[in-house]
């Protein structure tokens, strides 16, 4: 940088005095990073730490117009009175939610699997035209089918409040299919060829071979739709809003929790069961994190 | 022979997945199309009074909900306000985040689990605690208002009385961004975390300063991940509705925000929801937003040809 004519001892000082101003740097540097990300984690945690307080305190407390941001004597009956409230049954929300979650992702990974492999194996005339059209209505809002499905589901299909409702229409999914497919593409050809020579049949192929590659894949598919299941609200509220029939979603979003006294919203109640919603799959994530987030993080990257 | 085996083998993968999308995807593609030109429409009996752009005119200018709410003034200037605002904090709040995260030494998992934890949490859930975090009288963000010294805001409303839209917006729109960000810093930090070391080592051999670091390398080698979180935030958020009936409904028993907060889609549900007619208009004002994800699918093709950098 500089052209200056320097002495081998002031060169030696001038070393050390980088180092000490870059180890100075480093450390100013540091701070300044750790203390914008603490504060940005704290953004992000405050609104799981403000529902689980809000729901260990007293009605009284919460009519205060400055809360306290602890509380000293925790209300777990709050939990007890959401577990109670009529409108939300949670073993029931929660059987409903697991059972239509798990029977989905299984009809979502028969149809992905197959189609995948059809499109990534197989050459067959009109592939790319299909394909293509598949892919096209990924760009087209769900509430154009939405509409119709409803329609057809409740009206002419009489399916309304059952489960069949709630499973049939969103087995298939373009993006799985998609996702899937590019990774079955990446197993080379040369083990397809060997295994025909040896007389292996297509689909003992797939099972024996391919699928167990594509695992990671697999996997990451399973885990999506099951964490879709947990937060679909839109159309189970339109098809199945029965009580006994209801997602866990739709039992927390339909159920009032109104205070009996003054006929408003019992916040600490609706939070107690909020807690409980939000908690099982935190829980998930908390056993499953690498699976889900390499998952998210590969799906997320398209093309 | 062997041709002609593999070509039926095909269609016989592809037959469940063709079957449910021919009754689930295509049929209703069509259908609504035809929906939104039918007036009077009842689904369940079948009948309509008419063929024409009826439903459209009740979208564009006079709303059957209330007569001052029509397309223009409310739920497009609301969807759009959402997009244009909260797409571009998120991303680059997020682009901020995963930089930071990818240059430090120590706690890098812990915070990356973090700032993960909204992507795990229901939208309608959270949407709820902070309905009750901005709630005009026993929130926490009032409680922090006048420990500061300040009056209480009225952000969603209550029986003290309506709030001014602007707050309600904000809060939306925080909200907004709070749900978003994890999906876009895990995106960065993955893409960052691919970036050829050499770029920096190069940069800093050359003494470049980090800031001209972050704008020179970083951000044009994450291009192809700021277009594609670009557009397909910007589609998501033509489509917001779960976090405007999960903050706005919850304030319903004092309710007087909830019309005025309205989206597209949120039209198109509580369309959806009446019985006479509902159906043609909501499926009116599912092809006005099916048409204008369409033009900005194509403005964005067009734009990110020219600002990829590789």
């Amino acid at each position: 940088m500089s052209s200056k004519v320097i002495t081998p001892q002031s060169e030696h000082m001038n070393a050390q005095a980088m180092i000490k101003r870059e180890r100075i740097l480093r450390i100013i540097k540091h701070i300044i990073l750790y203390s914008f990300l603490i504060i940005m984690a704290f953004f992000v945690i405050v609104p799981f730490y403000w529902m689980f307080l809000v729901s260990l305190k007293t009605s009284a407390e919460l009519e205060a117009p400055i809360q306290s941001l602890f509380t000293a004597h925790p209300q777990w009956i709050n939990y007890k009175n959401a577990l109670s409230t009529t409108e939300f049954n949670y073993g029931r929300l929660l059987y409903n939610t697991i059972y239509v979650g798990v029977l989905s992702t299984i009809g979502s990974l028969i149809t992905t699997i197959l189609a995948a492999f059809a499109f990534a194996r197989i050459k067959f005339k009109g592939s790319n035209l299909m394909f293509s059209l598949f892919m096209a209505t990924m760009m087209i809002p769900g509430e154009m089918m939405t509409i119709t499905n409803y329609k057809t589901v409740v009206a002419d299909l009489k399916w309304g409040n059952t489960y069949t409702a709630l499973i049939v229409p969103f087995i298939v999914s373009v993006f799985y299919i998609y996702l899937l497919r590019q990774t079955f593409k990446q197993i080379p050809d040369e083990l397809y060829y060997a295994a025909k020579v040896d007389g292996t049949g297509d689909f003992k192929y797939l099972l024996k071979i391919m699928i167990p590659i594509a695992m990671p894949t697999i996997i990451t598919i399973t885990i999506l739709k099951l964490m879709g299941s947990w937060n679909s609200y839109v159309w189970p509220n339109l098809v199945a809003n029965k009580l006994e029939m209801r997602l866990i979603t739709n039992g927390l979003r339909g159920a009032a929790f109104t205070d009996p006294e003054t006929g408003r919203i019992a916040y600490n109640t609706q939070m107690a069961a909020t807690v409980l919603v939000t908690v099982p799959l935190l829980l998930v994530f908390i056993f499953l994190r690498k699976y889900i987030m390499s998952g998210v993080s590969r799906s997320g990257i398209k093309g | 022979m062997e041709v002609k085996q593999s070509q039926w083998k095909a269609w016989l993968y592809l037959a469940p997945t063709i079957i449910l999308m021919i009754v689930f995807t295509f049929y209703p593609l069509v259908n609504t199309f035809i929906t939104a030109f039918k007036e009077n429409y009842n689904y369940f009996s079948g009948e309509y009074s008419g063929i024409g752009l009826g439903n459209f005119e009740i979208l564009f200018v006079r709303s059957d909900v209330n007569p001052d709410m029509n397309f223009i003034n409310i739920y497009l200037k609301n969807t759009a306000l959402i997009a244009v605002v909260s797409v571009p904090i998120s991303i680059a709040l997020a682009l901020i985040i995963a930089v930071a995260l990818n240059s430090i030494p120590k706690f890098q998992k812990v915070l990356q689990t973090i700032f993960f934890l909204p992507y795990v949490t229901n939208t309608i859930a959270i949407g709820m605690v902070f309905a009750v975090m901005f709630d005009d009288k026993s929130g926490l963000v009032n409680t922090l208002v006048q420990m500061f010294g300040g009056d209480p805001i009225k952000w969603l409303g209550s029986d003290l009385g309506t709030a001014p839209y602007v707050n309600s917006l904000a809060v939306l729109l925080i909200y907004i961004v709070w749900d978003a960000l994890p999906f876009k810093i895990l995106l960065f930090l993955s893409s960052l975390q691919g970036i050829d070391k050499q770029y920096y080592q190069a940069a800093q051999i050359d003494g470049t300063s980090k800031l001209r670091t972050f704008g020179r390398i970083t951000v044009p080698l994450l291009s192809p991940q700021i277009v594609y979180l670009m557009i397909t935030s910007f589609i998501g958020a033509f489509k917001e509705y779960n976090s405007v009936i999960s903050i706005f409904d919850n304030a319903r028993p004092y309710g007087y925000q909830q019309n005025t907060m309205a989206t597209i889609v949120w039209y198109i549900y509580d369309s959806l929801k009446r019985v006479d007619g509902g159906v043609g208009r909501a499926a009116a004002g599912a092809v006005v937003l099916f048409v204008i994800i369409m033009i900005i699918t194509a403005i964005q093709s067009q734009v990110s040809k020219r600002f990829v950098h590789y």
